[in-house]
Parts: structure tokens; sequence; C-alpha cells
């Protein structure tokens, strides 16, 4: 039956090219639209690190004085400041923690010939390879000891390594900064986050830092440092300014690992006792105020999607929903301009069933065709992302679960706007419509 | 024009003229807050920086290692660009505007205020920033050569309290802070530390948006070095001439050290374009989208309308028999659409409207002008006559003979 139905349709469609046409483009352009940007946000909004993103969380304190200078703000400060960070990593109340800053470091490389170059890389501690399964290649990372030791040792990734040394092994090698020299004790493969949820306030997609060393031996270096900071009093005593250790600014992240989701409540309590410590030692003034969001909180609480991608999806469902009720007027007129047919097919016997079916089969291959052409403007659509100059163009491409969502939505949404037709066309009278034959 | 038969022929079609009015309805909604929102991105694109941005070049270094006297050598790097063929003034600032990031302090009407007056950027502009810039004074004077301070030496004090300065404001600073006009001479605070004001420009503004705000703007005396985060800005004599002037200005600077990293080289007009480019790409995007919009709505109007000429065949044959004019049934066609546009055009407002408060809930958007909503409809009647225009006037075409044909 469903051949005979199918047989039919593609006959409906000879006679009727033009309102065929139209439908299968305007299908065609809805689903385009909403998939270009549905693929976008499924792209930015993804979990980055899946197999420990509800593990992972990131504590924030309110440091702040009390002083005039500050408004009012019930959110605690974005970052820690460097007392904070380095004393709860020596409290060590979790799995594994780590406190970090951006750098850029200037690398000198050997031969005069060679121009200087400016490398993008983190001060970290030591559990941070093995908290955010970084993919080391050669090596190891740095311990405990080397970041008390302020060594200077640093783990490379592949980009610098094979700029500085070729194919050959970069252990064991040294990496010569305006500041001093560091040894590199690890290299690491290609290692891209998307979105780095573990430094909001740089750089968010593509591309991966090349250098990563001892926060302690940064500091020991002065190497500078990239990101936001905040300051809420005077750093000019501090020899180090507002990167000293009692500098009254936050510009610090730190991330910590918990064994299962469920131990945050824990350590919300101890990062409150924490900061009534501080408060009765003095160094805090506000009540406490602390919270602990979770990867995905965070990306969230840090809109990682751009208001501009949401609206935009928003928009391009509204346009499909404008072109399916397009779709159901012109399937209604197409399926009644062959009343007469219909109530001949009715008078020889089929039932109100039959003509629903066929309708419907009628209204999914039009789906399916609408499919394809939206597919090929997706394709053309996420390609005209990737020219623009965003950070995340290169990461937007359809995958399999999305092509095959591309079809499911065609064929799902023109049935659906293939109803009322079909039943409005299953309706028809057929003593009427044998009549007026 | 008779509106009764348009309705009860309307009453027995009701899907098909439901499905009109909706899609009239969901149209009208989305193009009045998508052109909504194009306007308020092209204001934003518009906006004067209150400087003269199609004379200005930017460029700017860091260098290589500790840098022993970056004082020294930014006014080197001054007096080398001063001389480069083309080029009207030179001047060294901490941040311009349209620009990612910015440096905020707050200021207070007394030292003792609890929550700050305002906060405002803070631009520090090195010696004839003001004219290079091409700023306009309104009041008040530039800074007195005896007012600049060196950044690097002032963070080596230590007892900020011996600090006290020279400011100019932004006219909306300044009338934030002194709504009567008479801000000049008057001292400000910022935590404890005096700030005399004076002068008020028209307008610099903040270079990004930030706590809904980008006109409040402080510019203190201070000088910046190329090494600590001050940018040169060079004003050319001819704006024609901006790739050859920044082209020989990166030559002169190379010759004062050529161990020096350039991270900016642009001119300000490039800046502006790169800052402003995602709101392009979203205003294209509306109006492509808006486009399809009206093409798809259009499109169900003449494929419905056709439909429903067809349909009444041989009722027009019999009303054109009956006497009926040409013009009658054109005229019956396009009334019909333009009652079915009314409804759904009415029915778009209120979803409009609904959509607006929604977006202003999420997206912090501003509340949809009135005027918009005339517009749009306007836009649907003028849309849904063009696309009734072909059938109706293909219906008027039937002959009467049709009448007396059996089908």
């Amino acid at each position: 039956m469903l051949g005979y139905y199918l047989q039919l349709a593609l006959r409906s469609f000879g006679r009727n090219k033009v309102l065929t046409t139209l439908m299968v483009v305007t299908i065609g352009i809805g689903i385009g639209a909403a998939m270009t940007t549905l693929t976008l946000y499924k792209v930015l909004s993804g979990d980055p690190i899946p197999e420990k993103s509800a593990r992972l969380f990131y504590p924030r304190l309110e440091p702040r004085t009390l002083g005039r200078d500050v408004s009012v703000d019930p959110e605690p400060m974005e970052q820690l400041t460097r007392f904070d960070a380095e004393e709860l990593l020596r409290q060590k109340r979790g799995v594994r923690q780590a406190m970090m800053s951006a750098g850029s470091v200037t690398v000198l490389p050997e031969g005069t010939a060679a121009q200087p170059f400016r490398a993008s890389s983190r001060y970290t501690s030591a559990d941070f390879f093995t908290m955010f399964n970084a993919p080391l290649r050669a090596g190891r990372g740095w311990s405990a000891d080397d970041d008390g030791a302020r060594a200077r040792v640093a783990v490379i990734g592949s980009r610098l390594a094979e700029k500085l040394f070729g194919d050959a092994d970069p252990v064991g090698r040294e990496i010569h900064l305006s500041q001093g020299v560091l040894r590199v004790i690890g290299g690491m493969d290609e290692w891209t986050l998307n979105p780095r949820f573990y430094d909001l306030r740089n750089r968010r997609f593509g591309g991966g830092e090349q250098g990563f060393l001892p926060f302690s031996t940064s500091r020991d270096m002065r190497l500078p440092t990239q990101g936001s900071m905040n300051c809420w009093g005077s750093s000019n005593t501090d020899a180090e300014g507002a990167r000293g250790l009692n500098a009254p600014c936050a510009w610090v992240q730190y991330w910590v690992e918990l064994e299962s989701p469920g131990q945050a409540a824990d350590y919300r309590k101890y990062l409150a006792d924490y900061s009534d410590q501080q408060r009765a030692a003095g160094r805090f003034e506000r009540p406490a105020n602390v919270r602990l969001d979770d990867v995905m909180g965070w990306l969230d609480y840090n809109r990682v999607v751009p208001n501009d991608v949401r609206m935009q999806m928003w928009l391009a469902f509204g346009f499909l929903l404008v072109c399916l009720l397009n779709t159901v007027g012109l399937l209604l007129a197409k399926f009644l301009r062959r009343s007469g047919e219909i109530g001949v097919l009715r008078a020889l016997g089929a039932t109100r069933g039959m003509v629903f079916m066929q309708c419907l089969v009628e209204a999914a291959l039009i789906g399916l065709a609408g499919g394809l052409a939206g597919l090929g403007l997706t394709l053309l659509g996420l390609w005209n992302v990737r020219q623009q100059p965003l950070e995340y163009a290169d990461m937007v491409h359809l995958d399999l679960p999305m092509l095959a969502l591309t079809f499911a939505l065609a064929v799902a949404a023109t049935l659906l706007a293939g109803v009322l037709p079909a039943l409005r066309a299953s309706r028809i009278d057929p003593a009427l419509q044998v009549k007026s034959l | 024009m008779e509106i009764r038969p348009i309705l009860s022929t309307l009453a027995r079609h009701k899907m098909a003229a439901a499905l009109i009015v909706l899609e009239i309805a969901l149209s009208c909604a989305i193009i009045c807050n998508a052109l909504f929102i194009v306007t308020q991105r092209l204001e934003t694109l518009n906006l004067a920086s209150g400087m003269d941005d199609d004379r200005l070049v930017e460029v700017a270094l860091s260098g290589i290692g500790q840098q022993t006297d970056a004082d020294a050598r930014t006014a080197e790097d001054l007096a080398s660009l001063r001389a480069v063929a083309g080029v009207e003034r030179v001047a060294i600032s901490n941040q311009l505007p349209f620009q990612n990031g910015s440096w905020n302090t707050s200021l207070s009407l007394s030292a003792e205020q609890e929550v700050p007056t305002l906060n405002a950027t803070q631009y520090m502009f090195g010696e004839g920033t003001l004219a290079t810039m091409g700023l306009k004074l309104l009041a008040g004077r530039d800074f007195n050569a005896d007012e600049y301070k060196s950044n690097d030496e002032l963070s080596k004090i230590e007892d900020v309290s011996t600090l006290s300065s020279a400011i100019i404001l932004s006219k909306a600073a300044a009338d934030k802070m002194f709504p009567e006009g008479d801000a000049i001479g008057k001292t400000v605070y910022m935590a404890n530390i005096p700030l005399t004001i004076v002068g008020v420009v028209d307008t610099l503004l903040r270079p990004n948006m930030m706590g809904g705000n980008r006109t409040f703007s402080v510019i203190f005396p201070i000088r910046m070095n190329f090494s600590n985060g001050g940018r040169y800005l060079i004003r050319v004599s001819d704006p024609a001439r901006r790739a050859e002037v920044l082209e020989q200005a990166l030559a002169a600077l190379d010759r004062n050290d050529p161990n020096r990293l350039v991270w900016r080289k642009q001119t300000y007009e490039e800046g502006r374009a790169k800052y402003f480019a995602n709101d392009r790409d979203m205003i294209g995007l509306l109006l492509i989208v808006s486009a399809l919009l009206l093409l798809v709505t259009a499109l169900g109007i003449v494929g419905l309308a056709s439909f429903w000429v067809q349909q009444r065949t041989k009722q027009i044959g019999i009303r054109r028999a009956l006497g009926a004019t040409k013009g009658q049934i054109l005229r019956y066609f396009q009334t019909e659409n333009f009652l079915l546009a009314t409804i759904g055009i009415i029915v778009g407002m209120l979803l409009a409207y609904l959509l607006n408060q929604w977006l202003m809930g999420r997206y912090e958007l501003p509340r949809l002008p009135l005027l918009y909503l005339p517009v749009g409809a306007a836009a649907l009647w003028l849309l849904g006559q063009l696309a009734v225009f072909g059938p109706a006037r293909r219906a008027a075409a039937i002959p009467p003979a049709v009448a007396t044909r059996s089908t």
C-alpha cells in the first residue's frame, strides 16, 4: 500500500511543480536557518570535559573590604586573591586542586636570526595536568615539591615544541625567556578545550596555551600575567605591586576536583568557614559570601554562549514556524485542489484513513526533499560562519547526529504541517464531489 | 464595497483564513522586533567617539625583557613620530574608545561618601592628547604642563595620601556629578585622593559598555610609556595618507629600538570596525531573515489566494454574468486580503509586544518604541496587497461565459 501511496505522491508532484517546489524551498530555508543556528549553539554550549565536568568546581570568595570605594555587589569576586589561592592550595581540601593565571612569555629562540616571539602560557600548580586530563605525550608534569622550590621547569605544547626544536624530543631541552631559562620536563599533544573553561577571562575558544610552568616560578621570575585584575586598595607598598602575595587584588583562578558532586556541600561549608576565619583574623570585612560552581554552572554564569547566538537561534526557529504555517497553507491548497479525485477514490471504496495516509505520505516526501535542501543550506550557512573572524569559527561543523536531526526535523515538521490539511482532505464528502464531476 | 459577503465566504474557509492571519501575525511580530534590534545596533555603530576618527592612527609596542628607562624611550619615540612626514600631532594614551577592556574608577563628591557618585572610565593622557584626538573642550582648559606626571613615577610613591591631581571630565560625567553645570574648579574624590576639575570635554566615550553606561569618562594628566600599557596615537594631516604614515611610523620606531614587539598597528577606523564586526554580522543576518520572512509570507498569500480563485471560478463567472465589473472582482479579493491582513496585524502587534517583553527580560533589550508598530503594519498591508494582486487579476479575467459551463 505504501508503495502505491508513494507512486501517487510522486505523480502529484509532477502535476503541481510550482507549488511543490515552493513548499520544498520554504521548508529548506526554514530548516537551513534553524539547523545552522542550532549547530552553532550546540558547539558553543558543549561540555568541554564531559568525563569530569560534574566533579570539577570553581570556588569564589568575597575578600573585598567594606570601604567607601566599593559598591554593593551580591556576587562575590570572580577570581581569588593570590593569598587566598595559595592558602586554599596549602590546605588541600579537594582530591586535586590547582591555582592558575594566564600569562604571555617572550621566548628568545636560539640562533641570532630567529625573531623573539610571544607564547601564551599558564602559570599553575602541580595537579593541573591530572585534574584537567591534559594529554602529556612525553616526560611528566611537575610535582608539588617543584612548586615549593620554584623550580625553573616547563611543560610545552606541541606547536611551541615544533617551533623551537622541530621534530626532536623537547624533554630535557632549554627555553630562553628574557627573564631567565626554563628546563622542559614534559611535552604535550595538541590540546584544545572548547571553551577553555578554566580561565574565561582570556580567549575562550580555539588555540591552546603553549607554555605551562609553576605559578611560584612565574612570580619568582616576575613574568607578565594576562587577564582581568580587580583591586580595592593600594598595592604600591608591595615590591611585586598588584601581583604581590598580600595585594588587595583578585586575579587568580582556582579549581578543585572533588570525589563526587555530592561533596560540593561540604566544600561550600569549608569555604564559608574559611571566610569566617579570615574575617576573624581581620583580613576579610564582609560577611561570608561564597560560591562553588561546577564546570557547566560556571560556563552558564559567564554566558559563554554569546547572547547574539542565542537570539539568532530563537529568530531562526521563529522563522521556521512561519515557514511551517506557510507549508500548512500550501498543503491545504494542494490537497483540496484534488477534491474531485479524492471524492472518486472515496466513492470507489477508499476509507478516510487511506486518504489521510496518502496525504501524509505526500507531506513526508516533501519534508524529505525539504530536508535535503535544508542540509545544503545548513552547510552553506556553517561555511559562512567559518569565514567570519570569530574565535570559535573553526569548530563549527555539522556532525552525524546533527545531520540526522536535520532530516528528522524536516520530516517531522512537514508531517506536523500535513496533519491538518490531510484531515481536512479525508473529510471531503464523496457524494458532493462526484455529483459535480 | 460590501464586506458582508466577504466575511461569510471567509467563515466557510476558516482554516485557510486562520493560516494567513497567523502567518501575517508572526511575521509582523518578528519583523518589528528584528528591525528594532537593527536600529539599535546601527545607533551603536554610528556613535561618535568624540575624536576625529578619520585622522588617527594607533601603534602599541612592548619591550623584550626589563626596560631600564621606558619613559625616556617613549619621549624619543614621540619625537621621532612627530618628525614623520604627514604627521600633525602625536600623543600617548592608556586606552581608546571602542576596544575590549577598559580602565575604570569611582568618583565621589566627598572623601567620606559611602557609595560613590559614579563609575567612570579612567583615561591617562600624555601631553597634547586632547588636541591629537581632536576632543572638543566645552569649558575650562586643557592640562598645564606642570600638571603631567609619569605613571611609572606615580606607582613608586608609597604614601598615597599626599597625592592630588587635576582632571578633565566628559560632559556626561560632569553633568551627573554637578547637575547645575558648574563643575569647573570643583573638587571630587577617587577614594580619598582629591581631584580638581579643570575642564569639561563634549564627548569621550568609554572603551566599551560597562554597567549600562559608555559616556562617563575622567581624564588624568598621567603620562604612560610604551612598556606599561601606553599606546601611541598619531594624528595625520590628510586622512588619505594614513597607511603611508603608519608604515613610516613603524620604521621610525624600529630605528629607535628594533627589539620590540608591535602588538597593535592600525588606523583608528580599522580598530573601530573590528570592534563592531559582530554587530555588523547581526544586522546583516536580521535583515536577511526579515526579507526572507516577507518573501515566505508573500508566497503563502499567493498560494492560498490562487487556490481560492481557482475554487471560486464558477461563482466569479456567475457574478460577472450578473453584471459585476472586472474592477469589482479585483477589489473583492483585495478587500478580502486587506481584512485578513488587518486581523493579522492586530494579533501581530500584540505578539510583537509580548516578544519584546520576553527579549527585554532575557537580553536586556530596551522597550520597543510604539512607532515600529504602524511601520510594521503598513509594510504588511502593502505586502498583502502586492501578493494578492496577481491572483486577483486572474480572478477578474475570468469570463462571464464560465458560468454557463458545467465545471
